[in-house]
């Protein structure tokens, strides 16, 4: 097999497939499992969630399931982990966390003759059903629950699926304003890009290669340099205020606020993003003889006619993946609006950040990325239906 | 000079510096007759691309004027010159299938769509490419893109076509064929076209007149044939066709003809056809066809005869090629019909060689052969 030179010129791909596996198709499978399976509940109190599963949720809960439910949390306690599971019920319900912890604490050491009237004089949530409710749910192994939660939905005590309070709408809202502000940041670059990669793939030498440094001078400063020169520069008190001011186009009292806001993170995000929007599009431009519009002007037509017909449909391909990659790498984009965003300029991966550094709700950040993830193909894919993806030229 | 109203095109002193510079063309003069297929033949850099970008307003003159029709086209920008340019690289427009690269110039003439769709048939039976309509420029060959590409430049009829080297890129056999198909297609559409080469049998085989240019001039302005057989300056006679050129010094002259003594030592004396019949004395540069040089004539049949030593000989199918050494040049060449087989002449023989007087033709020395 080895003797066929295109199975050996084959072999050679075997170690990028290899490290694609290990460093991408591999955390990317964990993720999208930690997403969908939640075991802890399910290891910490599998007796109560028997009787819970025998239970019919509308009779009062029978003795044995307190007795069962206070021996687990006791247990639990005990090992310190009582914690961990109380969050998670927690997530399914509000204030369920602070309900179990008191209980567990009040009923240490103590063995009385009725549990359930014990549990009840702890806290007398547990008198109710909705408490037994979070805890079978928290307690499912295989959970939609954190999709749900990422699309603003949730499930009510029957299972049914409804929409979250208003006031708990989050997600949908912030991927709807990441999507919007990547959308403008490309077309921003587009506009900006656009001139620029032309006069780099049409100028005399040595102006071809000045600008082109000058496009990727920023690379060679860090990422977090770049970003916060712009809050030096947007600031209150910064470079362009001062400017406007001085040039008496603003009042003194009337700053604009260009920073910690969205305005911050478009403005910071489209200095990022540029270079990788006017590369491909200027290689692609580099491929178009100067000849044709000169054709074209021979044949009769204007400047504008030439450019509409000629040139413009040539550069597509470029157009078209300077934009997607710009587009996919901003609705990803985490550290410009981390650091210049403020409130209202936070993408989406900052919340998912968010759950995976502070909350330590890695399944609903896993969810969140999924979500993104799916975001992305149904670009690719409409892409694709546009363009056609084989017509992409990064050369 | 012609007649202002019998020409199309006129260049009146055109001068074109480039950078400040490099002269691509110096105080060029030039007529082209309304209807006559013209072409600028040069080796690369002459100039003559230059002249016809300038035409075709893709460059301005740095002085002088252009005119077409009599009209000076100096503040004319290229879309109004209505002229029919041809491209080297034909920039068909690759987007575009063929027949949308027809349709480009007559589109953004605001013609109709039935209008458009009619021309676009006629100019693809001219050049004989029907059923290609939907083909893009890169599922075409060479030969075919290049019709495409002329048929572009006459869709919108234009009555002066420019084309710059149409045939470069193409092989032998279809350069051949493509250039008796843009004579056809000149002489039927009536057409004034100016060409650019720089393959002189190419402008031999299709011009009505060919321009020869060297550094940005024009050193001769004629038929093909008078190019050929009468050649007023030694770059003309060294650039079309083969020709032996001897240097030498004029001893006498006597109406046209003048006796000269070729340099180089060993040679006698060779009476020569006086081009410039003003110049009595000084140096010259004789041509001399090789296939016009006799071997072995008879004794006295020719004014030059002289003895000569075989240096090469070369088998050529159609002919064979001499190289001898006489009148003090070792790379003499003459050329000899293939009609009695070779063999009977060797390296290294001894031959008398023969030609007439109006064969050989005394050119004025502008140092071309040091």
């Amino acid at each position: 097999m080895l003797s066929n030179p295109r199975v050996r010129a084959g072999a050679l791909t075997l170690p990028l497939i290899a490290f694609l596996g290990v460093t991408f198709i591999a955390p990317l499978g964990a993720m999208l499992w930690r997403s969908v399976h939640e075991p802890l509940v399910a290891d910490a109190l599998p007796q109560t969630l028997a009787l819970l599963e025998a239970w019919d949720g509308l009779a009062a809960p029978p003795e044995a399931l307190y007795r069962t439910a206070a021996g687990e949390f006791q247990q639990l306690q005990a090992s310190r982990a009582l914690g961990g599971v109380a969050t998670r019920v927690n997530r399914v319900q509000g204030g369920s966390r602070s309900i179990i912890m008191r209980t567990a604490r009040e009923l240490r050491g103590t063995a009385p003759a009725s549990w359930r009237e014990a549990m009840i004089a702890a806290h007398p949530a547990w008198g109710e059903a909705a408490i037994w409710g979070a805890i079978r749910r928290a307690g499912e192994r295989y959970t939609i629950r954190h999709y749900l939660n990422a699309l603003d939905l949730k499930q009510d005590i029957q299972g049914r699926i409804v929409a979250q309070p208003q006031e708990q709408r989050i997600y949908l809202k912030l991927l709807g304003n990441t999507l919007a502000a990547s959308a403008a940041i490309t077309l921003i670059c587009l506009a900006l890009g656009y001139p620029l990669a032309y006069l780099i793939a049409n100028a005399k030498p040595p102006w071809p290669n000045l600008l082109l440094l000058a496009v990727l001078l920023p690379f060679w400063s860090s990422l977090l340099v770049r970003s916060m020169s712009w809050i030096v520069m947007l600031q209150k008190e910064g470079v362009v205020n001062d400017l406007l001011v001085a040039l008496g186009l603003v009042a003194e009292d009337g700053r604009l606020i260009m920073v910690y806001n969205m305005i911050g993170t478009m403005v910071t995000m489209t200095q990022l993003l540029l270079p990788f929007l006017i590369l491909p599009l200027c290689a692609v431009m580099h491929g178009i003889p100067p000849l044709h519009l000169r054709a074209a002007a021979s044949l009769g037509a204007n400047p504008r006619q030439a450019f509409l017909h000629v040139y413009w449909p040539q550069t597509l391909p470029g157009v078209a993946a300077g934009s997607l990659l710009v587009f996919i790498l901003a609705i990803g984009y985490y550290i410009a609006p981390a650091l210049v965003g403020g409130r209202t300029g936070q993408f989406i991966s900052n919340l998912i950040a968010y759950h995976m550094q502070y909350s330590l709700n890695w399944g609903l950040a896993a969810a969140l990325n999924f979500v993104l993830l799916v975001c992305v193909l149904v670009i690719l894919v409409a892409y694709n239906r546009l363009v056609g993806i084989e017509r992409l030229r990064f050369d | 000079m012609l007649e202002t109203a019998d020409a199309h095109v006129e260049f009146r002193g055109v001068t074109k510096i480039y950078d400040r510079r490099t002269t691509a063309v110096q105080g060029l003069d030039l007529d082209v007759r309304r209807g006559e297929l013209l072409t600028l033949l040069g080796p690369s850099g002459s100039g003559k691309t230059s002249c016809l970008m300038m035409l075709a307003g893709f460059e301005m003159p740095t002085s002088g004027e252009i005119l077409i029709a009599g009209q000076s086209v100096r503040n004319l920008p290229p879309r109004k010159r209505g002229i029919g340019v041809v491209f080297q690289d034909y920039a068909l427009f690759p987007h575009m299938s063929v027949s949308r690269n027809l349709a480009f110039p007559l589109r953004v003439r605001g013609l109709q769509a039935a209008q458009r769709a009619e021309r676009v048939q006629r100019a693809l039976r001219i050049v004989r490419l029907e059923g290609f309509e939907n083909r893009l420029p890169n599922e075409l060959s060479g030969g075919q893109r290049q019709r495409v590409a002329i048929a572009r430049a006459l869709v919108f009829e234009p009555s002066l076509v420019l084309m710059d080297e149409p045939l470069g890129a193409l092989d032998r056999r279809l350069r051949e064929e493509m250039q008796f198909e843009i004579r056809r297609i000149q002489q039927s559409l009536g057409v004034t076209v100016l060409y650019v080469t720089h393959d002189q049998q190419e402008a031999m085989a299709i011009s009505d007149r060919v321009a020869v240019f060297n550094r940005g001039k024009i050193e001769q302005i004629a038929e093909p044939e008078t190019l050929y057989e009468e050649p007023e300056r030694a770059f003309v006679a060294k650039f079309i066709g083969d020709n032996n050129l001897l240097r030498g010094r004029i001893l006498s002259a006597e109406g046209d003809i003048c006796q000269v003594e070729t340099s180089g030592g060993g040679g006698g004396t060779v009476s020569a056809f006086q081009v410039d019949s003003k110049q009595s004395s000084g140096t010259t540069v004789l041509a001399i066809r090789p296939e016009r040089v006799a071997l072995a004539p008879a004794p006295g049949t020719y004014r030059n005869e002289f003895d000569a030593d075989v240096e090469e000989v070369a088998f050529l199918g159609d002919h064979l090629r001499l190289r001898l050494t006489v009148c003090g040049s070792s790379d003499f060449c003459v050329k000899i019909p293939n009609i009695v087989g070779h063999g009977t002449l060797l390296e290294g023989d001894h031959v008398r060689v023969g030609w007439g007087v109006t064969d050989c033709r005394a050119l004025p020395d502008e140092g071309l052969l040091d």
